[in-house]
């Protein structure tokens, strides 16, 4: 018996994809995440502020000196996210002044080296774009693919191997190439679980973690074996320069041609996912399996369909990491990309134009926290903690909500758990 | 009594039958190749079948290699034969006997020309297999209830930390294991309250608890752990406890009657949530509102009030099982210590079909499987360590397919409950 409510969900469920327009300015969308990160960092400077030896020493004279304790908590915050901000986004000051010498001397190296957090955020954001468009689009289709971290390592690895076995090609056959080694050895490690899920049941979650540990054992064989370069480190060779991402400006700034690719593949997946009928598919059976059964579709070649689809641009994620940024594969290469990108779909409300602003949030704090670390000595787990905070503030809005005081809106809750497979 | 079969129906099962029949033929092949091939005829494998001199000992078992592998081949062989012809209707046996048969084997091929304390790989099946049953019992109990928990990952290593933490710091282990029990216990509260009162969805839930769970623990390991050894990560372990008269006994004392305190506590209970679970009125209750809450709530059965009561329970129990991680096993924390198990467990709940008893003997096996890759490094053998370090995982995905029988979880699963 449908309620008046279960069915304006299912309405709001199988309406086509936001406009654009109101993807970017209905506010009421944007609202309960940007408030969650809000309320993440606010908890994240609380964590700081009991975790600074200083700041505790001064609230153990508070009833003596309140001003100090107040001032010490404060300095600990402004010197923890001064230290995120100038780390990922470096310093005006710095920026104007470079460009003046640059005017004045020719020499551009004070420029480069004050846009250089900068364009450390965007580099670190790339992979974080793949990675969390991969997870949209699984939640999207109903799926829920913790493989991205698995998938980007494979993908990283397929796209190292043909970037530094095949010598003498040119750029324009061996940089695709490399690529779609990465989407596709990607596609591969998602697709199995996405069969098995099709196939039997058997619930993805678990079944992509076990991937994932599979990929680390698989990884670190190849990397101690076949795959290793010359040398101590468990490394791979590095690429040939006709497989790399162009960079864009001069050493030492790591920006290149992967960010535009990662803007490029957000575009395409958006409108795949609103514009097609295959994605109209993939949602409906992300909304409604049994529905979508009943209108024809098949729920298994979907299955698979969006688990590959994920796979492949997780792998993607991987692809552009090594192609663009490193050039070579290490042992702990993935810094939990794939993690972070359940946070970020999340938070981008599986939608690619969410995912996209969630990553350049994700890539500013990640990029920032390497810094935090080292000028302020708190250690980078903190946006581990942020981010599990969000993904509940983001999941039970209520909490928002209830903090802030917002009355009810239309919040498209995600509904994900089905049981373990029937 | 035979029923007229329909044509298709006959022709699909003897094609399944066939399919399944064959499969074991490539199995028994594959042994031959693998083990036969690669060994010489008068090669023995030696297995000590004493850990330590308390039991009442007996000889050593030693089997002739290549012989004994045939022998195994050939029960393959013949279970094939007998599945073409006639078909076995019990997959689950069948999947065992060859299981049994093939793993024996590879034992033995692995084992020649050298010696291999069997009880001693039994025994740290068990403690190995502690950990994942003890997730194996959380996810159940909270499952059960229909409350799905994938958080048991985070949960443990909280409790993990929580227990060297407090252990190294009260120069106390009982205060660890409590304080991880308790952590476990309010970890799992936090889940319940998000699950139960604001709806969440449970996989976002549990997924949400483990980052932040393997960061906070990751956090507090980097920037007060490592730097603090002995005053913060050094709480050493329980003792092995070893039960009077029964660890006496050849084989099964030293496996079972000579272990510490959790995993005795493993044991206990596993008896006692399948005592408490089928045979109690409250078991009943919770496994009404599992299968039907509406139903249970109608006969006036608390249904929010079961589900907290479940979950929580199922934290304290999973903070057992992270108290194993650190004072029951290595006496100081790692980042990211847990592995996997927690999964790992969840996939043992499913296979033991969501009941005590086949969760904590599908975590013998996945023990078993854990066991069996560190011993294989200590044998030498050719297998890369990195592969082996797999077949955990592996036969988790193995497991999962359902491909040894289907597992039914309870019917209310995984759905928020409005009244």
């Amino acid at each position: 018996m449908t309620t008046t409510k279960e069915v304006k969900k299912a309405e709001a469920r199988t309406k086509s994809g936001p406009s654009l327009q109101k993807t970017l300015m209905g506010t009421e969308n944007a609202l309960i995440p940007v408030l969650a990160v809000i309320t993440g960092l606010i908890i994240g400077g609380i964590v700081i502020i009991i975790t600074n030896a200083d700041a505790i020493a001064a609230w153990g004279n508070f009833f003596k000196s309140p001003g100090e304790a107040l001032r010490a908590s404060w300095n600990a915050v402004t010197t923890g996210y001064g230290a995120l901000f100038s780390g990922s986004l470096g310093k005006p000051a710095d920026m104007i002044a470079g460009i003046q010498n640059y005017f004045a001397t020719g020499d551009s190296k004070a420029m480069l080296k004050a846009f250089y957090p900068f364009t450390e955020s965007l580099v670190t954001a790339t992979p974080y774009i793949f990675a969390g468009l991969a997870v949209a689009l699984g939640f999207r289709g109903g799926l829920f693919n913790i493989g991205a971290e698995g998938q980007f390592y494979i993908g990283a690895l397929a796209s190292a191997y043909v970037g530094y076995s095949i010598v003498g090609w040119p750029w324009f056959i061996h940089l695709p190439l490399a690529i779609l080694a990465g989407a596709a050895a990607g596609a591969v490690w998602g697709a199995i679980p996405g069969y098995l899920k099709a196939k039997t049941g058997a619930h993805e979650v678990v079944n992509t973690i076990m991937m994932n540990w599979i990929a680390f054992r698989f990884s670190d064989w190849l990397l101690s074996g076949p795959m290793k370069s010359s040398g101590f480190r468990p490394v791979t060779p590095t690429i040939e320069a006709t497989a790399e991402l162009p960079r864009f400006f001069p050493d030492p700034l790591r920006f290149n041609w992967g960010f535009p690719l990662a803007l490029a593949v957000a575009a395409l997946v958006y409108w795949f996912l609103f514009k097609t009928t295959l994605g109209f598919e993939i949602r409906a059976v992300g909304s409604n399996p049994d529905a979508a059964k009943y209108s024809g579709m098949s729920v298994v070649r979907n299955i698979v369909l969006v688990m590959t689809l994920s796979g492949a641009l997780a792998g993607l994620a991987g692809s552009a990491q090594v192609l663009g940024t490193d050039h070579w594969v290490g042992q702990g290469f993935s810094a939990g990309y794939g993690f972070d990108s359940i946070a970020l779909a999340l938070l981008g409300k599986s939608n690619p134009i969410g995912v996209v602003l969630a990553a350049l949030l994700f890539g500013v704090l990640r990029s920032g926290a390497t810094s935090m670390q080292s000028l302020a000595g708190i250690p980078i787990h903190i946006i581990s903690i942020i981010q599990g905070l969000v993904i509940i503030f983001v999941a039970a809005p209520v909490i928002i909500r209830t903090i802030y005081r917002i009355r009810i809106g239309s919040a498209d809750e995600t509904v994900l758990t089905r049981g373990w497979g029937k | 009594m035979t029923t007229q079969a329909l044509p298709q129906t006959t022709t699909i099962a003897n094609r399944q039958r066939l399919t399944a029949g064959i499969v074991l033929l490539v199995i028994a092949l594959l042994m031959f190749l693998l083990f036969i091939r690669d060994s010489e005829p008068g090669q023995q494998a030696t297995f000590g079948m004493n850990l330590n001199a308390d039991t009442i000992q007996i000889p050593d078992l030693v089997l002739p290699v290549q012989p004994t592998i045939y022998i195994f081949i050939l029960v393959i062989m013949f279970t094939a034969g007998w599945q073409i012809a006639r078909g076995i209707r019990s997959i689950g046996v069948m999947a065992g006997v060859v299981s049994f048969a093939f793993v024996a084997s590879f034992l033995i091929w692995a084992t020649k020309d050298h010696s291999f304390n069997l009880v001693g790989m039994l025994s740290s099946s068990l403690v190995r297999a502690t950990p994942i049953a003890l997730a194996a019992l959380c996810g159940l109990i909270s499952e059960r209830a229909a409350v799905v928990n994938i958080g048991i990952e985070g949960i443990m290593l909280l409790a993990a930390e929580a227990a060297v933490v407090a252990g190294t710091m009260s120069h106390s282990l009982w205060v660890g294991l409590i304080a991880a029990v308790l952590t476990g216990g309010l970890v799992a509260a936090i889940h319940a309250f998000l699950v139960i009162r604001f709806k969440v969805d449970q996989t976002v839930s549990g997924v949400a608890i483990n980052i932040f769970g393997t960061g906070a623990t990751s956090f507090i390991s980097s920037r007060y752990l490592e730097k603090n050894i002995d005053a913060l990560n050094n709480s050493g372990t329980f003792q092995i406890i070893p039960i009077p008269l029964l660890s006496k006994i050849p084989v099964i004392g030293p496996v079972f009657f000579q272990n510490n305190i959790v995993v005795y506590l493993m044991i206990i209970l596993v008896i006692v949530m399948h005592i408490v679970l089928f045979y109690t009125p409250w078991g009943l209750r919770t496994r009404a509102v599992g299968e039907h809450p509406k139903a249970a709530d109608t006969l006036g059965i608390n249904v929010y009030f079961t589900r907290y009561v479940n979950v929580i329970i199922g934290g304290l129990i999973a903070g057992l099982g992270g108290a194993y991680f650190t004072v029951g096993s290595v006496g100081r924390f790692d980042q990211d210590m847990t592995a996997g198990k927690g999964f790992i467990g969840l996939a043992a709940m499913i296979f033991g079909n969501w009941n005590p008893i086949g969760a904590f003997a599908s975590s013998l096996i996945f023990g078993f499987a854990d066991s069996l890759q560190v011993k294989m490094q200590i044998l030498g053998v050719n297998i890369p360590s990195e592969f082996l370090q797999m077949a955990p995982y592996i036969v988790t995905m193995i497991v999962l397919t359902g491909l040894v029988g289907r597992a039914t979880p309870p019917a209310a699963d995984g759905q928020p409950y409005e009244k």
